[in-house]
């Protein structure tokens, strides 16, 4: 009996093929978008993790000389004071970032990505060993060390022991920082006792490598959760009409004695079937999604934060659960309010096809007032809240509240046209569209957030852009610029390049902490340069002489945010007062930094000298005097940064962003128009017994058909239209709540109307496409069938 | 990532593996001192290996650890970071109700941890047993939650265990260099959480060195250090895999006199088990030397005296009771 149970009910499938397709197809989408995401930032994370753990860095705190390395004599008494710190030599080797601890001291997180086989930490301590992955070893020239191949390394960094580590990179003796174990003896000297010129720096859990990536990451996430939002929304309809449509054949079977906990046994069983088939199709889909965009992404975060992610993608198991978990989970959240509504079914209910779609109206009452408790809560949020959750909560709440108000705005609107209406098929055009409403309702709140989304996201990423290309030409105002490798070498190029160049401008930074946050003082020299190219956010007038007359500093956002620095203020630097004159963004960088004249610095940090030259001059010689440089100076090319290809790199790492971000968009789009295709199909055929009298009273099948069109045009049209604001709202939050709590420094807002003008069409495009079909479909149909209305009642 | 000390190994803690391309110690046993004092880097182990039972003003019994054991990955030797030799030191302090471990790991060849003969100075991080010479020591030792600062002084001879400080350890020959300084008298300072307690006692002080002490069929052992009456008696038992033991023994007397004892003279059986951590490790035990009327039975002041590093293992103060009275240090390895 259970086996005809569930014959029956699939039969309803076979009839209406088109409905299985949209299930599963609309399933498939959106387990592909959330598991495409997933994957990449998995990836993408599993490289960091790895990374983070090798260097240690944030974790744990460290301690650094304030000139250049730490002497080996210096560790070794920094030890036997009873201070615990661990080693790391670090260097490029061929350009590839080498990195030498010891095993025996570092702290236990750090050990954890290195050999776990016993011989292979023997030969590495007593003959040398590099570890790196298999790619980055090939990479590698000729090296008179045995190399060992380890997957789960981070790319481009070769692991190997200290002492290693110090022969490669010719730092004999000599330790490049010092990782402070978490737990001391209770009998320990302070610091500044054993080794005065030493620097302790805390862990940064607030600025890690892993925090300023995870900006990336929340975009990504985002953007998959949506996608799988409007997903769900396709879904919850589909199953919604299928229960529906099956309402005479559940009837029957149950008056032939079939028990209703069977019934919905199998109805379960069967959605369940479908949710699996098309979770599965959907984490393949979303393999090759997270295959195709993973290169740009490993590009783009390269780029952005220099770090090196490997742009291939390997299939881990936890996709095929997390994909068919969320698909199951999401069809069971669709089906949960259709099977509760099919368990309370009376018997005998009537058999008469309920249009599901009209069951919306009852609760249209307490989605309007959800939809309001929700933008209320918003905007609260965003005016009492404090915190990353609540910056993602208010974007959840803005969301979900303008999603849910939606179908309320439209159907205001849609009212106030049918009284304004001046022909009495304008009116019934208005009236019928209004009627529709709720059975358009849910892809066009589909419609709406991937629009939203897709604003909000490329507001955010097209106003960084443009904050760091202009920040860029601020920083790097130089044609070219030049490091030495120590103070005499320095000097000698100082002399040098005066001779040949329009000006040389020294960088000199020394490490203080500023109100107790630790910062970089910088002295650079007046010039125009500064003057011209750095701009403030906040500043006194003419900040820039009275800064360069000695008495006055300006300072970063960073700084200023977090200190509650404000103009005016005063910052004591080595002793001294200084007034505060001018705030400038310094996107990107962890700490804080403060500029005086360079007179200033000299005074208060007699011990240092630049080693950094920014160099004027004509850009057409900057590769000339490069050669120069290396020849007469033998600097290779670590030592010289051509700042145009430092732009020009830059700017292909931005438009990297906007390919994966542009992908994602399209993506979703065609979510949202696969959504909108899919309900005006079921619409169509439900809506004959409407269409009919209209066609009896004159109206062509062609102009019924052209209607249909105008009227997809016109919803899109207005979803648009509100989806704008709505998205610019996102991406505001994006940019002045979630960037302020996450990263410390807030970015301006721009806005980009061609780009919405674009996405607007786009979006009208998807809605016209999506209802060619239905339209064509109206068109054609044949009389004998209107007239099957007026026939009977079908 | 495994502790290079405790890569490849076989037995406990690598004392199992084979000797090659390092000394073997040989008979008759020849020592020069102070040279001998110091390490043995042909050999593959060797430690410096030091217990005192305390007690504060108002009697209350205390133990105290401090080890410094040498390990050497190759028998080849390079310089600096490429040095073969590792060192890891454990210090310990054992009251009735708590029982403080720490440890370090330092690579030989940087000077980070070493031991020189002459002046005596055996040393890790900033912990160090250091003196004019090996009867007139200071000791320190630091950890997260304690540290202490000792003072030792000895007026005993040194004693040599098995043939004149040739220790045999197994049926198959495997022995190693071993003696002590049992006399011992020490004074200093305990730093707990609670507050610094001021202490005195004994001491004992071992030192071993070999290449391959047990046999790779000897899961672990038990090693009692008595201070009774009338002398002082050094006992080990090796347990083997098919469940048999073989011990060993030496018989002390005040004026550092001593008589050895080879296996099955000296016995050692549980008597009580306690649950640490889900082990389950003897902390009581029935000691015999029937030649020398010896038959107590010996309880772990405190039973919880896991030493939770790298090579795990329990050591802590014991008390004894029976035929002779007094107190000493139990140390046990392979319950793992």
């Amino acid at each position: 009996m259970t086996n005809v149970g569930l014959l029956v009910l699939l039969s309803h499938w076979r009839r209406n093929p088109m409905q299985l397709f949209t299930l599963v197809v609309g399933l498939s989408l959106a387990t592909a978008l959330w598991s495409g995401v997933q994957a990449v930032n998995t990836e993408a994370r599993a490289s960091y993790d790895a990374a983070a753990e090798t260097l240690g860095e944030g974790m744990f705190a460290q301690i650094i000389a304030r000139t250049g390395t730490i002497p080996q004599e210096d560790f070794i008494a920094l030890r036997r004071a009873g201070w615990l710190v661990s080693p790391v030599v670090e260097g490029r080797l061929d350009g590839i970032r080498l990195i030498g601890t010891d095993v025996l001291t570092s702290p236990g997180g750090l050990t954890h990505v290195g050999p776990s086989d016993g011989k292979l930490t023997v030969d590495m301590i007593t003959s040398g060993i590099l570890f790196a992955t298999q790619e980055t070893l090939e990479r590698l020239g000729e090296v008179d060390v045995r190399k060992f191949p380890l997957s789960d390394l981070p790319p481009a960094v070769i692991l190997t022991d200290v002492g290693t580590a110090q022969i490669l990179l010719g730092l004999d003796g000599q330790i490049s920082r010092l990782i402070v174990a978490p737990q001391q003896p209770i009998t320990q000297p302070p610091l500044e006792v054993i080794a005065p010129n030493f620097e302790l720096i805390p862990p940064q859990s607030g600025s890690d490598v892993g925090r300023l990536t995870d900006s990336f990451h929340l975009n990504l996430t985002a953007f998959g959760l949506l996608s799988f939002v409007v997903g769900i929304f396709i879904v919850h309809g589909t199953i919604g009409l299928a229960l529906e449509q099956r309402r005479p054949v559940m009837r029957t079977l149950r008056a032939l004695g079939f028990p209703l906990v069977n019934l919905i046994a199998l109805i379960a069983f069967e959605l369940v079937g479908i949710s699996v088939l098309a979770g599965m199709i959907g984490v393949g889909l979303g393999y090759f999604i997270a295959a195709a965009l993973l290169p740009d992404v490993a590009a783009t975060i390269s780029g952005l934060y220099g770090q090196s992610i490997s742009g291939t993608l390997q299939f881990r198991p936890e996709w095929w659960v997390s994909g068919l978990l969320i698909a199951v989970g999401g069809t069971a959240l669709a089906a949960a309010a259709s099977l509760w509504n099919l368990a309370r079914m009376p018997l005998l209910a009537s058999a008469r096809p309920h249009a599901w779609a009209m069951q919306a109206r009852r609760s249209r009452l307490i989605q309007t007032v959800f939809a309001m408790f929700l933008l209320v809560a918003a905007c609260l949020l965003g005016w009492l809240g404090s915190g990353l959750a609540a910056g993602f909560a208010m974007l959840a709440a803005l969301l979900i509240g303008a999603a849910l108000a939606l179908p309320v705005i439209l159907d205001g609107l849609l009212a106030a046209a049918v009284r304004h209406a001046k022909s009495i098929i304008e009116e019934w055009f208005w009236a019928d569209t209004r009627q529709q409403l709720p059975g358009l309702s849910l892809a066009l709140m589909a419609l709406l957030i991937a629009m939203a989304a897709n604003v909000g996201v490329s507001t955010m990423v097209s106003s960084f852009r443009l904050t760091f290309t202009g920040f860029l030409d601020q920083r790097l105002a130089s044609e070219f610029y030049v490091y030495a490798d120590d103070a005499q070498q320095a000097a000698s190029l100082r002399a040098y390049l005066e001779l040949r160049v329009d000006k040389v401008l020294p960088i000199q930074s020394a490490n203080q902490d500023i109100r107790g946050l630790p910062s970089e003082i910088y002295g650079p020299i007046a010039h125009a340069t500064y003057r011209d190219n750095w701009l403030f956010l906040d500043a006194v007038p003419d900040a820039w002489p009275l800064i360069e007359a000695g008495q006055a500093a300006a300072i970063n956002e960073q700084l200023a945010r977090r200190a509650g620095i404000a103009i005016g203020d005063e910052i004591t630097i080595a002793g001294q007062p200084f007034k505060v004159f001018g705030i400038y963004g310094d996107y990107g960088n962890p700490i804080g930094q403060v500029i005086i004249t360079e007179a200033k610095f000299a005074a208060l940090f007699p011990d240092i000298f630049p080693l950094r030259f920014g160099v004027r001059m004509d850009p057409s010689r900057v590769t000339a005097l490069s050669l120069d440089l290396r020849k007469d100076f033998g600097l290779n090319e670590v030592n010289m940064i051509n700042q145009a290809g430092i732009k020009a790199f830059s700017l292909a790492v931005f438009d990297r962003t906007f390919t994966v971000t542009g992908a994602l968009n399209i993506l979703t789009l065609a979510v949202a128009g696969f959504a909108i295709l899919m309900s005006l199909l079921t619409l169509t055929t439900m809506r004959i017994p409407q269409l009919a009298p209209v066609w009896a009273q004159g109206i062509t099948r062609a102009r019924l058909g052209r209607l249909e069109i105008v009227r997809a045009v016109l919803l899109a049209l207005l979803t648009t239209a509100l989806a704008l604001p709505l998205g610019i709202s996102l991406g505001w939050t994006l940019l002045a709540v979630v960037n302020v709590e996450a990263f410390g420094w807030r970015l301006p807002l721009f806005l980009f109307p061609l780009d919405y003008a674009r996405l607007a069409a786009f979006a009208v495009a998807a809605a016209v496409i999506a209802a060619l079909w239905p339209a064509t479909k109206l068109a054609r149909t044949q009389p004998a069938d209107l007239l099957k209305v007026f026939a009977n009642e079908r | 990532m495994l502790s290079p000390i405790t890569a490849s190994a076989q037995g406990f803690a690598g004392l199992g593996t084979d000797a090659d391309g390092f000394s073997s110690p040989q008979r008759p046993a020849q020592f020069d001192f102070p040279i001998d004092h110091g390490s043995h880097d042909d050999y593959r182990i060797e430690w410096w290996y030091l217990t005192a039972n305390l007690e504060g003003l108002d009697g209350t019994p205390y133990g105290l650890q401090w080890t410094l054991f040498r390990s050497a990955l190759t028998s080849d030797g390079g310089q600096g970071w490429s040095s073969p030799q590792l060192w890891m030191g454990h210090a310990a302090v054992t009251t009735p109700d708590a029982h403080f471990v720490t440890e370090r790991l330092a690579r030989g060849g940087i000077g980070q941890a070493g031991v020189q003969a002459d002046p005596f100075e055996a040393w890790i991080d900033d912990w160090q047993l250091v003196g004019p010479d090996f009867a007139t020591l200071t000791m320190t030792a630091s950890g997260p939650d304690f540290a202490y600062d000792m003072v030792l002084n000895s007026d005993g001879p040194l004693v040599f265990h098995g043939d004149e400080g040739y220790s045999v350890k197994s049926a198959e020959g495997h022995a190693s260099f071993y003696y002590s300084q049992p006399f011992y008298a020490i004074e200093g300072t305990l730093i707990l959480p609670t507050g610094n307690i001021e202490v005195a006692g004994d001491a004992w002080l071992d030192r071993e060195w070999s290449s391959q002490p047990l046999s790779d069929n000897q899961t672990g052992w038990d090693w009692f250090s008595l201070s009774l009456e009338d002398g002082k008696l050094m006992g080990f038992r090796l347990r083997q895999t098919d469940g048999s033991v073989y011990t060993s023994a030496t018989w002390i007397d005040p004026d550092g006199t001593t008589t050895s004892y080879s296996n099955s003279a000296f016995k050692a059986d549980p008597v009580a088990i306690s649950d640490i951590g889900g082990r389950d490790v003897p902390t009581t035990w029935n000691v015999r030397l029937p030649d020398r009327g010896v038959a107590v039975e010996v309880t772990a002041i405190n039973p919880q005296s896991w030493m939770n590093t790298s090579v795990p293992y329990w050591e802590g103060p014991i008390t004894v009771q029976g035929s002779h009275t007094g107190r000493g240090y139990l140390e046990m390895t392979g319950y793992e």
